[in-house]
């Protein structure tokens, strides 16, 4: 119970502290010690075991954070205007070539084989064939050239074609009034949007940039393009498509970012 | 309106900074707080100037995502709070009674004597004519913190506000200097109240009753 000998300093006093009253509770010291050092590593076992969270993350912090988060999600969708168009460029406007965004570095980019490409669609359709590229190519196009904007806060003018959501929908005979659209993608990125969101006219699965077939970097073949989200709800390289009314958990969402995240 | 109305006032206790003041002013100040550290977090994820960054110690939130969490957390602060606070302040009067009007000739005499340390703080009541400007200085600002915040929330969806700033990267610049502006106002706003405790009191304890003073014709007028 000896102090150790500190270096000398003028912010510690010269002589060392009295032991004494720590030595007559002596007992009473170590009991709540035990008692404590038991409780304490019993409930932040508890609880890193119940969440499978890191503890110094301070999880209560985070439960009111992303219940408001959650809240903001009703708040966004509230204040979505299903017909307002975003404002739309010239191509002279439009950056080449895009810019990357990603949970890993453009070098890190996985090319997608297009011979075997399929796009799976599942969940609350009638037509659940799976659809090859050329089918996908032979879909009316529908061109945008809109603002892209990265939840970090850059953005830049792109132009994207490729069919309208809404038609593909409609086409494999969705229930257009499910919940969400579920995307997965050959890079195991997992994104949701909205079917408001989904059925905007501004919404489409792109196939090509500045009228090119979109490059490896950017999501070739396929990929969404939304005027009405932030980047990161627009998966690229997607492989399967789900309509459903159970919510499908995002890659960022799980992150802490907002599951909505309109503009 | 006579002397012993004056003082009927004084006998009801109404104080300088009513309880509802009191408390949105430090509800504001918590919220304050919130927005400008995680908003330093959002501005570090991809920085304005290529000088400026946020040291990581001054911001909230350990990764950008949770900068973000925390600043849509004081937003709904700011906006229950920042509600309130308008509707009292035109209800009560406050506005009118605390704010209006500015002398110019006032406010340059004051800036002087401000400049030279010697503003007097004898009535914590009045507001002189520089904290006058000053307070409807950061309420303006505040709004266009405000304008230029929901402008790069929904660029989309309110796209009428957002065309008043012609592009994402010219509101993301008006809404940071905002905040720089804001800042400046809270370090003069924090300084001087601490230079005049009794102002920092004040703002907990209620300060000074409010009697109508009959030498003071501006104040005198405003209630005939």
């Amino acid at each position: 119970m000896g102090i150790r000998s500190p270096a000398p300093s003028l912010l510690r006093p010269k002589r060392p502290l009295s032991q004494d009253i720590l030595m007559e509770n002596r007992r009473l010291v170590e009991r709540i010690d035990r008692r404590n050092v038991l409780r304490g590593a019993l409930s932040l076992g508890a609880l890193a075991f119940l969440t499978g969270c890191d503890v110094t993350e301070n999880d209560r912090a985070q439960t009111v954070l992303r219940a408001v988060s959650s809240w903001n999600d009703r708040v966004q969708a509230w204040l979505f205007r299903p017909n307002h168009l975003a404002p739309t460029f010239t191509e002279v406007e439009v950056v080449k070539p895009p810019r990357f965004n990603a949970y890993y570095g453009i070098e890190q980019v996985k090319p997608v084989d297009p011979a075997s490409w399929r796009l799976e669609v599942a969940g609350r359709i009638e037509n659940k064939r799976p659809w090859t590229l050329q089918e996908i190519y032979a879909l009316p196009e529908q061109e945008l050239i809109i603002r892209h904007i990265c939840v970090a806060g850059w953005d830049y003018i792109g132009q994207w074609s490729g069919v309208n959501l809404r038609l593909f929908l409609e086409r494999i005979g969705a229930d257009l009034s499910a919940k969400y659209i579920a995307f997965r993608c050959a890079d195991d990125y997992f994104e949701s949007i909205d079917m408001p969101s989904a059925l905007h006219p501004q919404t489409i699965l792109a196939t090509k940039y500045a009228r090119e077939p979109i490059t490896d970097p950017f999501g070739f073949p396929l990929r969404l393009r939304t005027s009405t989200k932030l980047g990161f709800k627009n998966p690229k390289w997607i492989v399967s498509m789900e309509v459903t009314n159970d919510f499908p958990d995002t890659f960022y969402r799980k992150q802490g970012y907002n599951w909505f995240s309109g503009i | 309106m006579t002397v012993d109305d004056v003082a009927s006032t004084k006998h009801r206790g109404r104080k300088l900074h009513p309880a509802p003041i009191r408390v949105m002013h430090w509800i504001n100040a918590l919220a304050m707080f919130v927005m400008i550290g995680s908003g330093w977090k959002i501005y570090d994820d991809d920085v304005i100037f290529g000088w400026l960054h946020i040291p990581e110690a001054l911001t909230i939130g350990r990764w950008a995502q949770h900068g973000l969490q925390w600043h849509f957390f004081g937003m709904w602060m700011l906006v229950i709070n920042g509600l309130a606070y308008v509707v009292y302040g035109l209800a009560s009067g406050r506005f009118r009674r605390m704010l209006v009007p500015v002398h110019w000739s006032e406010l340059l005499a004051e800036f002087k004597d401000a400049l030279r340390l010697r503003l007097s703080h004898d009535d914590l009541t009045r507001y002189n004519a520089v904290q006058k400007l000053l307070y409807i200085g950061v309420i303006c600002v505040g709004l266009l913190t405000v304008i230029s915040g929901l402008a790069i929330w929904k660029p989309v969806q309110f796209s009428e506000l957002f065309a008043l700033f012609g592009s994402f990267q010219n509101a993301r610049l008006v809404h940071f200097l905002c905040m720089t502006a804001i800042v400046l106002f809270v370090l003069v706003h924090v300084a001087l109240a601490l230079l005049v405790p009794r102002t920092l009191l004040a703002m907990i304890t209620g300060g000074p009753g409010v009697a109508r003073k009959p030498h003071d014709p501006v104040r005198y007028d405003a209630r005939l």
